[in-house]
């Protein structure tokens, strides 16, 4: 059944698609599926998800450089690697990059991937909006960094507390790359955020309730959730750091009676709920993971949702936490020291529910699994520093020492970076159709593994002995020089385990040219995804899936005997969908998101050294906005999907009931997609 | 192998008719760019808070310059919220004749609100002005900042709704938007309601409260 | 096309969820858009709510100044989003996402407030 075509300001007048029109935007729509140009006007989020992968990756190199520059300075006493100025900007930017380049984006090329296909969509609400965040986050990322040859980046630290931020004390214009890099790469977080709920909350497949989603769905959506509303109170705290250095405003100055805490607050309100945008993809992935080489459903499924809802709603009331050294005042102290603590019982439920997982369960320790087990071991230990933070008089002898860096390692790397390889390893088939190769994937985790235990274990013994945060050098004869190199050596193990992953990907991906698919299924998985073939064709599903309970696609393969034991039941030729599904359209590519993404850096040029710069920017987004508004979602004239439309398939002639929903559930991309399905046959059922 | 998680939950089984103009199914059964407008605009209110508070704190430090608040034209600013409140009354107006399919009213109701809200960045760019003369800029003070930064925001976000105003009555006029299409004018509409509803928040909160 | 058109289609599925037939989609259904008269009244209330908070401005009630406006404040912002925002005839979703935000930034924000001692001085 053809729908009508309905966007904002499109030029159909709200017809049948199939009525001859000219698509008229302001250029030709484009068309290419292959090639560098498919990717630069994709709307497909598995593509954009591949990028968001990539590119993250590239970042967590330069970030990674940055550390070993950070360990390579201090791995001696009076260490002579970085001046103290250059090593304030190598530190910020190294928390700059982890946090806002790396992880987040990370995790953002997994909810891109996943969540449509979890579930049993076809993309997400809004397609060129999702490739404009990338663009928008790539470039943003791209303009920070800039900053280095355009007179030295920013050096406040990746929290940049103001007054030390201003210009007074900081003078270079490295601050306001800063102000200005996150505020771009915010509008794409938002976007993206805005976007990614509305996907899970409204294109759902027939069925597939709330609590029948997979968990890594439930802990993206969360996410989205924090970032929707987290994201603007850092946007305010940018924006009044960014008027106070580029015009003058008063907010941050202290003559002028300001509070010196504004900033801190307000940063924090956004940071804390951060660290939970952090950690909670991480933890969706080992939930997916866990559960197939344990061969068991996740244990105590709703307490695995609702600990996830608990974390993101508990974490707007710790985030003073952060500040217990900065004279808030007893009160204010004990108040949060109190949220603090409470706020470790979700997190600790998760971990017991990964163990419960695990407990009884046929385990197979392939590397995603290893990855798994090793954020459940690390984030555990980062966790119980974390309850030690929580109790304010010891975090007074902690704050701002080796021990908290120790911590925030500890959760973001052994936790939320581990996390996010063990999805690569575990979704890398699905993507790509050949395996990460095993050997060399074990001795990833094992490098990385104990590299990361030499880096930042020892550092909770530095900081307990008095070692100060974000101090370019110490002096001889503090006792600190000899786990300092312990962690140097660490540090650069872990590189060498990252340069062992970059083989890996190279080694398989050449190995398995000219090979098959390593088919749809080849872990025995229990999500959707896992019935697509590999890799996943652009239309994801050849018919969308009908959902009748959680873990829908292993309920189709398995089902118990009299005695309650597991029996296969289908096999995956019988359950998986094959490829080359015809008929199916899908939403046109388009260049316009990249065109308005690539003007916002030159608007932060501009404010920085000549308004011109800023009124070349400015074009770019008028151009983009008003070609974006003028352009059809989908351009019928050069229809773009798989080859031929069905123009007269009539869904309803087929019969089954199921099969109606299908279909209307099919046309689930932006409003008023053209939508035809290819039904083939009946959506098999367990 | 049906679980038995679903009944009580709103958004549940999730077969519901086709939406509305945009035809597609969804699970709440009101389309994505209506549920994307209400969530940006959950988020909106995370940022005017927090320009709100910033200007609570600092309302009344002023080393140099008057406070914002010895400033104040209450019967000039009275005048221009009303201003403000009637455009949500045409803008409403507007979406009304939209759904029934009367477009030239649509269009007049559309343009009756953005001119509404013309006068009312009118009104705030006379008050700025004159706030100016009588000594207090942007840079002049704490408080001076966080009123003008307030303000401005609230300001910034009329005039681009005034654009989009502009730009659905243009679109309309070349026929782009029949009466299928009501939906888009309505979550222009929730925008630009939204921004008044800030509005109705900070003629309280920052020119009545002292 | 109008959605009165695949009403009947849904209406065969199976599992059929009925807690949304009492919602009325995007129908131009008259009975669940107040009429054009409806908002004139909404808004000539909110005109009047405005008056009395310059009416409470001009001359304050001693102590009780602050919480009238703050309460006349809240009915107008009631008043918009549940009648110009159409909140009140549509989806619950709607009300929960724009009252996550909202609440949220409610107390946020006053217990930021506090940590400053906003109250006390």
């Amino acid at each position: 059944m053809a729908l009508t075509e309905q966007r904002p300001l499109a030029l159909t007048t709200g017809d049948e698609v199939t009525t001859d029109h000219e698509p008229l935007g302001v250029f030709r729509r484009p068309t290419a599926t292959v090639g560098w140009r498919s990717w630069l006007t994709t709307v497909d989020h598995k593509k954009i998800g591949i990028m968001y992968g990539y590119t993250a990756f590239f970042f967590l190199l330069v970030g990674g450089v940055e550390a070993l520059l950070i360990r390579a300075q201090l791995a001696v006493p009076n260490g002579t690697v970085l001046g103290a100025e250059t090593y304030n900007q190598v530190f910020t930017m190294h928390g700059v990059t982890m946090v806002f380049l790396v992880i987040m984006p990370m995790a953002a090329a997994f909810a891109n991937y996943l969540l449509p296909l979890q579930i049993g969509a076809r993309d997400v609400a809004f397609p060129r909006m999702n490739a404009f965040s990338f663009w928008c986050f790539l470039f943003g990322g791209i303009f920070l960094n800039t900053s280095w040859v355009l007179g030295g980046a920013a050096d406040g630290g990746w929290f940049a507390y103001a007054p030390n931020t201003g210009v007074v004390f900081s003078p270079s214009h490295g601050l306001d790359f800063f102000t200005l890099g996150l505020l771009i790469t915010g509008i794409a977080s938002l976007a993206s955020a805005v976007n990614l709920t509305v996907t899970v909350l409204n294109m759902r497949a027939p069925g597939m309730t709330l609590m029948r989603m997979p968990i890594f769905t439930w802990m993206a959506l969360v996410v989205q959730l924090l970032l929707v509303f987290a994201l603007p109170v850092i946007t305010l705290a940018l924006i009044l750091l960014m008027f106070e250095r580029l015009f003058d405003a008063q907010f941050f100055n202290p003559q002028a009676g300001a509070d010196p805490l504004l900033w801190q607050n307000l940063f924090w309100i956004f940071g804390h709920p951060e660290v939970y945008i952090l950690i909670l993809p991480s933890f969706g992935i080992v939930s997916e993971v866990i559960p197939v080489f344990s061969r068991k459903p996740i244990f105590g499924y709703p307490f695995m949702v609702f600990s996830g809802i608990a974390i993101g709603f508990m974490g707007w009331g710790v985030w003073a936490h952060h500040m217990f050294a900065s004279g808030i005042g007893p009160i204010s102290v004990a108040a949060f020291s109190l949220t603090t603590m409470f706020i470790a019982v979700p997190t600790g439920v998760k971990i017991l529910n990964w163990l419960a997982t695990m407990w009884g369960g046929k385990l197979t320790f392939t590397t995603p699994m290893l990855f798994a087990v090793g954020l459940v071991g690390m984030f555990t230990i980062g966790g119980l520093s974390g309850v030690t933070h929580a109790v304010a008089p010891s975090d007074t002898q902690q704050t701002d020492t080796y021990y908290i860096v120790a911590h925030i390692h500890y959760v973001l790397f052994g936790g939320a970076l581990l996390g996010l390889f063990s999805g690569f390893y575990f979704w890398w088939p699905k993507i790509y159709g050949h395996f990460l190769g095993e050997r060399m994937g074990k001795a990833h985790f094992w490098l990385m593994f104990i590299g990361f235990n030499l880096t930042f274990g020892p550092m909770h013994i530095l900081g307990l002995q008095g070692m100060s945060r974000r101090i370019y050098t110490y002096d001889d004869g503090l006792g600190f020089n000899f786990w300092n190199m312990v962690s140097t050596i660490g540090a650069f193990t872990i590189a060498v385990s990252i340069l062992v992953f970059m083989v890996n990907v190279v080694r398989s991906r050449s190995k398995a040219k000219g090979q098959p698919s390593v088919g749809p299924d080849p872990w025995d998985s229990r999500s959707l995804e896992w019935l697509t073939p590999s890799p996943v064709p652009e239309y994801n599903f050849a018919e969308i899936p009908v959902v009748t309970g959680r873990d829908e696609f292993w309920s189709r393969k398995y089902g118990e005997d009299e005695n309650g034991r597991l029996v296969r039941q289908h096999s995956d030729e019988e359950v998986c969908e094959a490829p080359g599904a015809t008929g199916i359209h899908l939403p046109s590519p388009s260049y316009w998101p990249i065109v308005l993404s690539f003007g916002l850096p030159f608007i932060g040029y501009g404010l920085i050294f000549s308004l011109w710069w800023t009124a070349f920017g400015t074009l770019f987004v008028i151009a983009g906005i008003y070609g974006w508004a003028l352009e059809p979602a989908d351009d019928d004239e050069n229809p773009h999907g798989h080859d031929d439309h069905d123009d007269d398939h009539d869904p309803s002639d087929d019969g089954a009931v199921a099969e109606t929903s299908a279909e209307t559930s099919a046309e689930t991309t932006e409003a008023g997609e053209p939508r035809e399905a290819a039904v083939t046959e009946e959506a098999p059922v367990g | 192998m049906a679980d038995t998680a679903t009944k009580g939950v709103t958004l549940s089984e999730a077969i519901v008719a086709e939406v509305g103009a945009g035809g597609h199914a969804t699970n709440t059964g009101y389309s994505n760019e209506k549920l994307g407008m209400w969530v940006f605009l959950g988020s909106e209110c995370l940022l005017f808070g927090g320009l709100i508070s910033t200007y609570l704190l600092y309302q009344d430090r002023a080393i140099e310059g008057p406070l914002p608040k010895d400033l104040y034209d209450i019967p000039f600013t009275s005048v221009s919220s009303f201003v403000l409140l009637m455009s949500s009354l045409t803008m409403v107006l507007a979406v009304s004749a939209q759904m029934r399919g009367e477009l030239p009213r649509a269009r007049t109701w559309l343009i009756a609100t953005a001119l509404l809200g013309g006068i009312f960045i009118s009104g705030q760019v006379y008050e700025f002005t004159a706030f100016v003369q009588e000594g207090m800029g942007f840079t002049t003070s704490l408080a001076a900042s966080a009123f003008y930064t307030l303000t401005g925001f609230h300001g910034a976000h009329v005039t681009i709704g005034i654009i989009m105003l502009l730009s659905l009555v243009s679109a309309s006029a070349n026929g782009k938007i029949p009466k299928e299409r009501a939906e888009t004018v309505e979550i222009v509409g929730l925008y630009w309601h939204f921004v008044d509803v800030v509005w109705i928040l900070i003629f309280t909160i920052v020119y009545l409260i002292t | 096309m109008s959605t009165t058109e695949t009403k009947p289609e849904s209406a065969e599925v199976e599992a059929h969820d009925d807690s949304h037939d009492d919602i009325n989609h995007d129908d131009i259904d008259h009975d669940m858009h107040p009429s054009d008269w409806k908002y004139i009244q909404i808004a000539i209330i909110l005109a009047l709510l405005t008056v009395a908070e310059v009416a409470l401005y001009y001359f304050p009630p001693g102590p009780f100044e602050v919480p009238m406006l703050i309460a006349l404040m809240i009915v107008k912002f009631v008043m918009v989003l549940m009648w110009f925002m159409h909140l009140k005839f549509d989806s619950p979703m709607f009300t929960k996402a724009f009252v996550a935000g909202l609440g949220l930034a409610v107390t946020v924000y006053v217990a930021v407030l506090s940590v400053f001692e906003f109250w006390a001085g």
